[in-house]
C-alpha cells in the first residue's frame, strides 16, 4: 500500500520509482461531474418522445388516453435518450442515465397515488363539508336517502364514534405500549428477545383478523346486542399496540448509555433511572410514536366491521349498541349507486383525511424537536440570568 | 493526566480496599418495577395466544365437517342445507393478488429507496421520508375509494388494450361480451401501492447502512453512480430488499377493505385477471361473516386462522432475513 501513495500524485507519463511509466490514457474517467450537454440532451429527448407519441396516437388511435400515452412516451423516451447517450458518451453513461430515469420515474410513480388521493378527496369532499358547514358535521345520517338533499344528513354520529373508539383504544394501549417499550429496551433477558420477535410478528396482523377475534371473543358471547364501540376499541388496540411498542422502543434505544450510567453512578435505582431519566429524555419521540399509532387507528375499517358494526344514528354510549365511525360511514356510502350517498361518502372521506393529516402533522411537529432541547435551552437561559444578576 | 504518567508502584494498600461489586443491587422497588414492565409486555404474547386459540377453537366445527374437501374443491357456498367449504378459489385469488402487488411494489420501492438515499437532494431526504410514513398511515378505505372511483376509469383503456392485444397470454384472455374492471388485476395494483411504504422503508433503512467508503472507492475508480449502486449498495442490501418484500407480501395477503370495495367476489378459481371475479380471504370474511350460519362462520374462521398463521410466520421470517444481513455476507 505504501508504494501506491506517492504514485497517485504523479502526473500521467512521469516515471515511477520502479521505472515503469503510467499510461497517459490511464486516467480516471470523470463521470461524477455533469457532462456539458446533459440538460440539452435530456430536454430534447423528452420533447422528441412526447411529440412522437402524440403524433402516433392521433394517427393510429385518434385519441390521446392518459395512461397509454404515458407508457408509450416513456418507452419512446428511453429509446431516444439511450441512443443519444450511447452515441455521444458510450455505454456506461447510457446505463447510468437510463438507471437515473428508472429511479426518478419509479419514485414519482410511487408518490403519484398519494397526491391523487389527497387531491380527489379534497376536490370532491371539501365542497360537501363546506357548503353545509356546521350541519354536515353535526347531523346524523338517519334521514339520508337517495332523494333527500345532502344538507339533511351528515357525519356527526360517525365523528362521535371515531373519537370514542379511538380514544378508548388509546387509553387502553398507551400505558401498555410505553411500559413494554421500556421493558424491551431496558431488559436484556432472553425473554425480551422473544417478546420483541412476537411484537414484530404481530405488527403484520391483518386488520380483519383483529375484528374476527374480537367478534368471537367479545361480541358473540353477548348475543344480539353484542356490537359496541368498546369492542371496536379492543380490535383497534390490538392493531395499535405492536406498532406503538416498536416505534417507542426504537426511540428509547437512542438514549445514550452514558446518561443511564450517570444516573446509576449517582445511586439511582433502575426504576428511577427509567422513569426520571430515560423516559423524560425521549418524551417527544415516544409521544410521536403514540400519535402515529392513533393516526393509523383512526382510518381502520376492517376491524370495526364486526365490532362497532356501523349505524345511522347518534350513539353516545360506547359500551352498548351499534356505533358508527368515519371509515364505516365512507364504506357504506361509497358502495351505493345513488350519487347523493357517494357525495356524502366523499364528505366523510374529507373529514377522515383531515383528521389523519392533522394527527400526522402534529406528530411530526412534536417529533422534530430534538430530545431534551427545550430543557437545555431553558436551563441555559436560567444560568445566564443568574450570571447577569 | 499527570497521574497516568507516574509509574505504577506495587503498593500493598489496605486489605479492605477492593472495588465495590458493580452488579447493581436490585432493590425491592426495582423488582416490582421490572415485574410491571414484564406484565405489560406479556400482554402482547397473551393477545397472540388468545387470537390463535379463539380462531382454532372456532374452526373445529368446519374442519370436522368439511375435512379434506377444504383444499380439494373450489366450491365455497356457506349457506344451505349442505354447505361446502372448498377454499382453493379464495386461496388462488389471495395469492394472485399478493403476487401482482409485489410485482408492482418491489421495483417501485427500490426506485423510491434509491431516490431518497442517493438521487434526491440531501435537504429533501427528511421530507421524503415523512411522505413515505404518510403513505403508510393513509387509511386503506381511501386507497380503495381511489382505486374504485379514480384509478379504475383511468386504466380502463389500458386494460382494454391488454385484453385485445395481449390475449395470447392466458391471464389476459377475456371471453366475448365479458366486462372489464372490478378485477383481480385492479386489486393487485391498489394493494401493490399500499405495500410500497413498508417495502421502501425497510430497504431504504438497510441501503443507508451500506459502507460509504466502498461507495466512494467505487466512485474514485471511475464508476458511475449506477455502477456504485449495482456493485456496492444492492449486493449489500439484498437481504433488506428481500425482507421488505416479505413484509409487503404479509401486508398484501391481509389487505381487506380495498379489495372488498373493488373486487366482485365469486370465490372460485379465476385466472382471467382482467375480468370481474375471483375471491380473497380477508375480503370474503368481511363480506360474509355476519350473514352466514354458524358452520359457515366456522369455515371462514378456518380461512382466517390460516391467514393469521401464515402472516405471523412471514413476519418472523422477514425480520430474520433483514437481521441476517451482515458485512461478512457482503464482502
Amino acid at each position: 500500500m505504501s508504494t501506491l501513495g506517492p504514485d497517485l500524485v504523479l502526473a500521467p507519463g512521469t516515471p515511477r520509482s520502479d521505472g515503469a511509466r503510467l499510461d497517459p490514457e490511464d486516467r480516471p474517467r470523470r463521470l461524477a461531474r455533469r457532462l456539458p450537454d446533459a440538460g440539452l440532451e435530456l430536454g430534447l429527448s423528452v420533447v422528441a418522445a412526447l411529440g412522437i407519441t402524440v403524433v402516433l396516437f392521433t394517427i393510429l388511435v385518434g385519441s390521446v388516453p392518459p395512461v397509454g400515452t404515458f407508457v408509450v412516451a416513456l418507452i419512446v423516451f428511453l429509446v431516444v435518450y439511450g441512443v443519444v447517450s450511447r452515441l455521444r458518451h458510450g455505454p456506461f453513461v447510457m446505463k447510468d442515465r437510463l438507471a437515473a430515469v428508472y429511479v426518478w420515474v419509479g419514485g414519482a410513480l410511487a408518490l403519484f397515488p398519494l397526491a391523487q388521493i389527497i387531491w380527489t378527496v379534497t376536490a370532491k369532499g371539501a365542497p360537501v363539508v363546506l357548503d353545509h358547514f356546521p350541519k354536515f358535521l353535526v347531523n346524523d345520517s338517519a334521514n339520508a336517502g337517495p332523494l333527500t338533499p345532502v344538507w339533511q344528513s351528515g357525519v356527526g354520529h360517525a365523528i362521535v364514534g371515531t373519537v370514542e373508539q379511538v380514544g378508548i383504544a388509546t387509553l387502553l394501549t398507551v400505558p401498555i405500549a410505553t411500559l413494554s417499550a421500556l421493558y424491551l429496551s431496558e431488559s436484556d433477558s432472553p425473554l425480551s428477545g422473544f417478546i420483541r420477535t412476537m411484537v414484530n410478528a404481530m405488527m403484520g396482523t391483518p386488520s380483519i383478523i383483529a375484528g374476527l377475534f374480537v367478534y368471537l371473543f367479545w361480541v358473540q358471547p353477548r348475543g344480539v346486542s353484542g356490537y359496541s364501540g368498546f369492542a371496536a376499541a379492543i380490535a383497534l388496540g390490538i392493531l395499535m399496540l405492536p406498532l406503538m411498542i416498536r416505534t417507542a422502543e426504537e426511540v428509547i434505544r437512542v438514549v445514550p448509555g452514558s446518561l443511564r450510567e450517570a444516573g446509576h453512578a449517582l445511586g439511582a435505582p433502575n426504576w428511577r433511572v427509567s422513569l426520571r431519566i430515560v423516559l423524560p429524555t425521549v418524551r417527544t419521540g415516544v409521544i410521536t410514536a403514540l400519535i402515529l399509532g392513533v393516526a393509523l387507528a383512526v382510518g381502520e375499517t376492517a376491524p370495526t366491521l364486526f365490532t362497532a358494526h356501523g349505524s345511522a344514528h347518534y350513539n353516545w354510549n360506547p359500551f352498548q349498541g351499534n356505533q358508527a365511525n368515519l371509515p364505516l360511514q365512507i364504506f357504506a356510502n361509497i358502495e351505493s349507486f345513488s350519487p347523493n350517498f357517494v357525495r356524502e361518502g366523499y364528505g366523510a372521506a374529507f373529514v377522515l383525511i383531515f383528521m389523519v393529516l392533522s394527527l400526522f402533522v402534529v406528530a411530526r411537529f412534536i417529533g422534530s424537536s430534538t430530545p431534551g432541547r427545550r430543557r437545555v435551552h431553558l436551563r441555559r437561559r436560567r444560568a445566564k440570568e443568574v450570571v447577569v444578576s | 493526566m499527570t497521574v497516568l504518567a507516574v509509574p505504577p508502584v506495587a503498593s500493598p494498600g489496605p486489605v479492605d480496599d477492593v472495588p465495590l461489586p458493580l452488579k447493581p443491587a436490585r432493590t425491592r422497588a426495582d423488582r416490582v418495577f421490572m415485574g410491571c414492565l414484564l406484565a405489560a409486555s406479556l400482554m402482547v404474547l397473551l393477545a397472540i395466544a388468545a387470537i390463535a386459540a379463539f380462531l382454532a377453537w372456532n374452526s373445529k366445527a368446519a374442519l370436522s365437517y368439511a375435512k379434506q374437501s377444504i383444499v380439494r374443491s373450489d366450491h365455497f357456498a356457506p349457506v344451505g342445507v349442505h354447505p361446502s367449504f372448498g377454499m382453493v378459489g379464495i386461496l388462488q385469488g389471495t395469492v394472485t393478488i399478493a403476487v401482482l402487488a409485489l410485482i408492482i411494489a418491489v421495483p417501485v420501492s427500490i426506485a423510491l429507496a434509491l431516490l431518497i438515499n442517493e438521487y434526491a437532494p440531501r435537504q429533501s431526504r427528511r421530507t421524503l421520508t415523512s411522505v413515505i410514513d404518510l403513505l403508510a398511515v393513509l387509511p386503506s378505505i381511501l386507497y380503495g375509494l381511489w382505486g374504485l372511483k379514480t384509478l379504475s376509469p383511468e386504466i380502463y383503456p389500458a386494460t382494454k388494450w391488454m385484453s385485445e392485444h395481449l390475449a395470447f397470454i392466458p391471464f389476459f384472455r377475456v371471453g366475448p361480451n365479458q366486462p372489464l374492471g372490478n378485477s383481480i388485476f385492479l386489486c393487485g395494483i391498489v394493494v401493490g401501492i399500499m405495500c410500497i411504504p413498508i417495502c421502501t422503508s425497510v430497504s431504504r433503512e438497510v441501503m443507508s447502512q451500506a459502507p460509504r467508503e466502498a461507495c466512494e472507492a467505487a466512485l474514485a475508480l471511475g464508476g458511475t453512480k449506477w455502477g456504485t449502486i449495482t456493485d456496492v449498495i444492492l449486493p449489500f442490501s439484498r437481504n433488506g430488499i428481500v425482507g421488505g418484500a416479505l413484509l409487503g407480501l404479509g401486508r398484501a395477503l391481509g389487505e381487506t377493505v380495498a379489495v372488498l370495495l373493488i373486487l366482485s367476489q365469486t370465490n372460485v378459481v379465476h385466472w382471467q385477471i382482467l375480468t370481474p371475479g375471483g375471491g380473497q380471504i380477508p375480503a370474503l370474511i368481511a363480506q360474509d361473516f355476519t350473514s352466514v350460519p354458524h358452520l359457515g362462520q366456522s369455515a371462514l374462521t378456518v380461512a382466517g386462522l390460516l391467514l393469521f398463521v401464515t402472516i405471523l410466520l412471514l413476519n418472523v421470517l422477514a425480520r430474520r432475513v433483514v437481521m441476517g444481513r451482515s458485512s461478512a455476507a457482503y464482502t
